[in-house]
């Protein structure tokens, strides 16, 4: 071990002399406190040196150790309902090692190493086997059976030895003959964070990522495997947005990386979610999920590092072969300490005080989502979604993070804060948002539901712009100058956003819609919208179509429980029974007022 | 004896350098000794023998060659024993009121230790405010953490010394306290508030820290780091729930400004440096409840939005680290209205963990979602009324803007004195929105418009044919 002496200490930036043989972003420990760093430049036996943990009453002289290997995870069985800071110490133990604060200079096992897991291999001796083959499984939590991978570093070998038990993560689980010797396999792998993990192909993505959250799934859908960003200013209700995809994403693992944010909204998902119930399995999410919590007032450099942390997990469980969501809660505050540091540096800065490297950076980490097949010979299809939260100063979408990030994610989620304002939630803006999948989900969604939901969709989508145009008409010359099929088009948009876009996350029927049910939904609004322009067109008025009791029904429509969609086919009914006993002219009245109209002309 | 060192190279503003022979620790506390004055510093930067010091008392007086410096050990520490309850300190923890200083059982580094995640338990407890814009809309909740965002000549001060007053939790009583820190306000500022305290019987219960306009602008620095030491004591050691008014913010990130800028650090936004959020953060997020500890913080700081800019970094970075935000409206205000809460662009985030059947009451939910659509509604009307007039309104537009008119004269407004329960907050809510058809009321549920609406319009009827 390599051992040198500390010469400068500014904040997170502690700078070390005569550290010799150190590498790039080989892992340090700093002082007598034994403060985690990381080497982030290095001037001939100078390292400068990010310290993961407060630095005050740091001395110069004190010694830097070198454990000459980069910052790493540790992967294996136990990750599932964990929760770590941002360089994976499992928070719940060192809350009972050292008290309800952070303590410095801590230590604790990454995952549970005294646990036994009951091992089942899936292949036997005399198989052969590639990187990425699958040779056992246990059964981590109720949801998630982890898959024992051959490590990326073994390129091929013959199994001499493979045996079920119950076995903790560092017993022996198999031996593998390589060209290089015998192997000892366990159940644990390191895999450094800032390297992302192999896999043997990738893929455009092309399945529906489905949220339960009907302003996404319907009009600005996530694809599996692509990415997706919510910018908005404070209070328009990102972290609710992250939260609930977290908890209603059809994926197999969600990581959720609290990056930066507040300790009380780790807190509400770590209470939260263990009594929340999946819709798609019915067991408690939390057997799904692992939390990274580095808040904002926990070090910076390891907020800087969370979201590394949290995407290696990420691929560590793409590579067994599941759907995984990372939700990263915010993209802003990881810019924010890359900002910080590169100021300590006293590099020179680009936009805003940002380093010039933050849209590389960025684009490096989306660029670690995608649909792949994994390694190994399974071809086992997997993906990584991720969804950045980015919160702009002011809201103001110019700032560099937000347009650093529109390069690169694919669906992108305007919050306004205008919606939310007028407690419009989710506050996604439709006319700003976009989500470049469409085209390809189409596909994917007329293979299951046919043409109409997307007929629908297009629909609504005109006459949410059409009432955008309309509403500047009507604040400059009044609603009295629209036409009878005007006025209707606003009716059915205010219907669209308020008994469809506008979604009570904290509602039991209303949190979650299942695909069926959302375009149930949309059919019925649009029906009405249908029928009733038929109406207009014979000659009803438009007030009295307006005055239908039944659109107060469409609005209750949204908490028809799930397991009673067939109520939509009675409400699609009734809404045209309702339209059709509406007083249409009578014919001589209609040849009396054309009658007037060919006088008046004349 | 530790050495002192009369080996000061440079001075520049609050920052003077000075080179040691010891090995001297980030963060440590420095004593100045400036002819018969004695002042303070703290290390900012120690780079090999050479340490920057940050001077809390400015540098007025230092000699190069004589001023002595003398490093003590440790970092900024507070000395803690209960019997601070009820005393003044000035903003680097010394006695100011006449008494003799606390004898201290403990002392805390004032920079405290970050909550670990784990270990805290999630804000859930109605606080009653005895004002409707808050409890009713924006409801706080205990371990919160709820700014005020203000500007100049707006009553911030009332509200919070109201709030002070009159917060009470429903549903059991605990040992409570106020902790005050003043950041650079004025005498006459810093005394309304600890006259409020008297008045109400609540001075024996707080803790008062002054950095008054006059006193040293980097001591402000320290200020709400002494306040929130206290009030952890307080809260996680003795098992208090304690109320902690920081104000104004401002001022404290004018004086990091004011150092950083000396520091000559790249600057973010306005000036400001680009770690403010995490500097803030770890002010605010010391804000909380912790699981199996009877004593919780929650945390009113108030600032003034300059030009009443809520986009300006400070409140906005406020905005992304604190639970939500009380904003105040110029416009309300010159319209008499108190509190001048602007409700729509006010939030509180843990409102829905505080309300429902057994914590406030069951319809308090959609009641409240209810009043922001009509309010809402009601705003876009009297915008239109001033392109077009009240004659282009339809009857629907015209009675949103009744409503809204009805809204901020009979829920908004309150007397400074006027302590209104949750029932009666409510029940004023009802009484607006049973001004309205049925029909309209998408954002409350059937069972709560049976429950509500409908019986109160049966009684009425009654009272009618009665």
């Amino acid at each position: 071990m390599n051992v040198g002496t500390i010469a400068k200490i500014s904040g997170p930036l502690v700078v070390a002399d005569k550290l010799p043989d150190a590498c790039m972003n080989d892992v340090v420990q700093v002082g007598e406190k034994q403060l985690i760093g990381e080497i982030i430049e290095l001037h001939g036996d100078r390292a400068y040196i990010q310290v993961y943990e407060e630095t005050a009453g740091v001395r110069p002289g004190e010694p830097v150790l070198s454990r000459g290997e980069p910052l790493s995870v540790v992967l294996g069985p136990g990750l599932i309902g964990s929760i770590y800071d941002g360089i994976q110490r499992p928070l719940n133990i060192l809350q009972k090692r050292y008290g309800d604060f952070i303590a410095r200079g801590t230590t604790a096992p990454r995952i549970d190493h005294k646990r036994k897991w009951d091992f089942q291999p899936i292949r036997q001796a005399g198989d052969t086997v590639k990187a990425g083959d699958v040779i056992g499984t246990v059964e981590e939590s109720a949801l998630i059976t982890h898959r024992i991978m051959l490590p990326p570093r073994i390129k091929q070998g013959v199994i001499v030895q493979i045996e079920e038990g119950s076995m903790t993560v560092d017993d022996t689980v198999a031996l593998v003959r390589t060209d290089a010797g015998l192997e000892e396999i366990t159940m644990i792998q390191e895999w450094p964070v800032r390297k992302p993990r192999p896999y043997r192909r990738r893929e455009e993505p092309s399945a529906l990522l489905t949220t339960g959250q009907r302003v996404i799934d319907t009009f600005f859908p996530l694809a599996r495997g692509g990415t997706a960003c919510v910018p908005g200013p404070f209070g328009s209700g990102k972290t609710v947005v992250q939260h609930q995809i977290a908890k209603w994403a059809d994926a197999q693992v969600i990581i959720f990386i609290g990056c930066g944010e507040r300790g009380n909204e780790m807190t509400n998902v770590l209470q939260e979610f263990p009594e929340l119930i999946d819709p798609h399995s019915g067991k408690p999410l939390m057997e799904r999920t692992i939390l990274i919590a580095n808040t904002s007032n926990m070090p910076v450099a390891a907020r800087e590092a969370s979201i590394y942390t949290g995407i290696t997990l990420a691929e560590y469980y793409r590579d067994m072969g599941y759907h995984v969501a990372v939700m990263a809660d915010s993209t802003s505050r990881w810019a924010e300490a890359l900002r910080e540091m590169g100021g300590r540096l006293e590099e020179m800065p680009g936009e805003e005080g940002y380093p010039a490297y933050l849209g590389t950076r960025m684009a490096e980490f989306y660029a670690r989502a995608g649909q792949v097949y994994c390694l190994g010979s399974e071809n086992r299809e997997a993906s990584i979604s991720i969804i950045g939260a980015v919160s702009p100063p002011g809201g103001d979408l110019a700032d560099p993070v937000v347009q650093a990030t529109l390069r690169v994610v694919k669906v992108f989620w305007s919050l306004d804060a205008r919606l939310a304002y007028e407690r419009h939630f989710p506050a996604i803006d439709w006319l700003a948002s976009y989500s470049l999948y469409d085209t390809t989900l189409d596909a994917y969604i007329r293979k299951q539901f046919g043409e109409e939901p997307i007929a629908d969709r297009m629909l609504a989508m005109r006459l949410l712009e059409e009432e955008n145009e309309l509403k500047e008409i009507v604040r400059l010359v009044g609603l009295e100058s629209l036409s009878p099929q005007q006025r209707l088009t606003m009716r059915t948009a205010q219907s669209i956003r308020e008994d469809f876009l506008h979604q009570n996350a904290f509602h039991k029927e209303d949190t979650f819609t299942s695909l069926r049910k959302q375009y149930a939904l949309l059919r019925l609004i649009i029906h009405m919208h249908e029928v009733a322009g038929k109406a207009l067109e014979d000659g009803v008025a438009i007030q009295d179509v307006l005055d239908l009791p039944v659109w107060e029904n469409i609005a209750r429509a949204k908490y028809i429980p799930e397991a009673e969609l067939e109520s939509y086919d009675a409400l699609v009914l009734e809404v045209s029974e309702a339209i059709a006993p509406l007083k249409r002219p009578s014919k001589s009245e209609e040849t009396e007022a054309s009658a007037v109209m060919e006088a008046s002309e004349a | 004896m530790r050495k002192a060192y009369r080996t000061a190279t440079d001075i520049e503003g609050p920052l003077v350098f000075v080179e040691v022979t010891e090995a001297v620790g980030y963060q440590e506390m420095v004593e100045i000794q400036v002819n018969s004055e004695m002042r303070h510093g703290q290390v900012l930067e120690v780079n090999g023998p050479r340490v920057l010091i940050q001077l809390f008392e400015g540098g007025a007086g230092v000699h190069l060659g004589q001023t002595r410096f003398r490093f003590v050990g440790h970092g900024m520490t507070l000395g803690l024993a209960p019997d601070i309850l009820g005393r003044v300190f000035d903003g680097q923890g010394n006695p100011v009121d006449d008494g003799p200083a606390p004898i201290a059982t403990l002392h805390r580094d004032i920079n405290g230790a970050p909550i670990n995640p784990y270990a805290r338990d999630y804000p859930n407890e109605f606080i009653q405010t005895g004002i409707s814009a808050i409890d009713g809309l924006n409801t706080l909740v205990r371990g919160q953490k709820l700014p005020i965002f203000s500007g100049a000549g707006l009553p911030h001060n009332e509200i919070a010394a109201q709030i002070a007053r009159q917060a009470k939790v429903l549903t059991q009583e605990g040992d409570f306290a106020v902790v005050f820190g003043a950041l650079g306000i004025m005498f006459e500022e810093a005394q309304f508030f600890i006259n409020s305290f008297r008045d109400s019987g609540a001075l024996e219960r707080s803790v008062v820290f002054l950095n008054l306009a006059n006193d040293p602008a980097i001591e402000r620095l320290a200020t709400p780091r002494m306040a929130l030491t206290a009030a952890e004591y307080l809260a996680f050691d003795l098992g208090m729930h304690v109320l902690v008014i920081l104000t104004d913010m401002t001022n404290y990130c004018e004086a990091l400004r004011e150092v950083s800028a000396a520091r000559k650090e790249v600057p973010g936004r306005r000036g400001y440096p680009g770690y403010l959020y995490t500097d803030l953060s770890a002010i605010y997020e010391r804000a909380g409840r912790i699981q199996g500890r009877k004593g919780s913080i929650t945390m009113f700081p108030i600032l003034t939005m300059p030009e009443d800019d809520k986009t300006h970094p400070i409140p906005d970075l406020t905005g992304y680290i604190t639970e939500g935000q009380i904003i105040l409206s110029r416009p309300l205000h010159k319209k008499s209205l108190y509190p001048p809460v602007d409700v729509q662009a006010s939030l509180s985030r843990l409102r829905d963990e505080g309300i429902g059947e057994g914590k406030t009451r069951d319809d308090h939910a959609d009641l409240s979602n209810q009043l922001f659509t009509a309010y809402a509604r009601g705003l876009e009307a009297r915008e239109m009324t001033v392109v077009l007039g009240e004659s282009a309104l339809s009857d629907e537009d015209l009675m949103y803007l009744r409503f809204a008119d009805a809204f901020e004269r009979e829920f908004i407004h309150q007397g400074s004195d006027a302590d209104r329960s949750i029932e009666q907050t409510l029940d004023i809510g009802w009484s607006l929105i049973r001004q309205m058809p049925r029909a309209l009321l998408k954002r409350i549920r059937v069972e709560y418009l049976e429950k509500y609406y409908d019986v109160a319009a049966k009684d009425e009827l009654q009272m009618a044919n009665g």
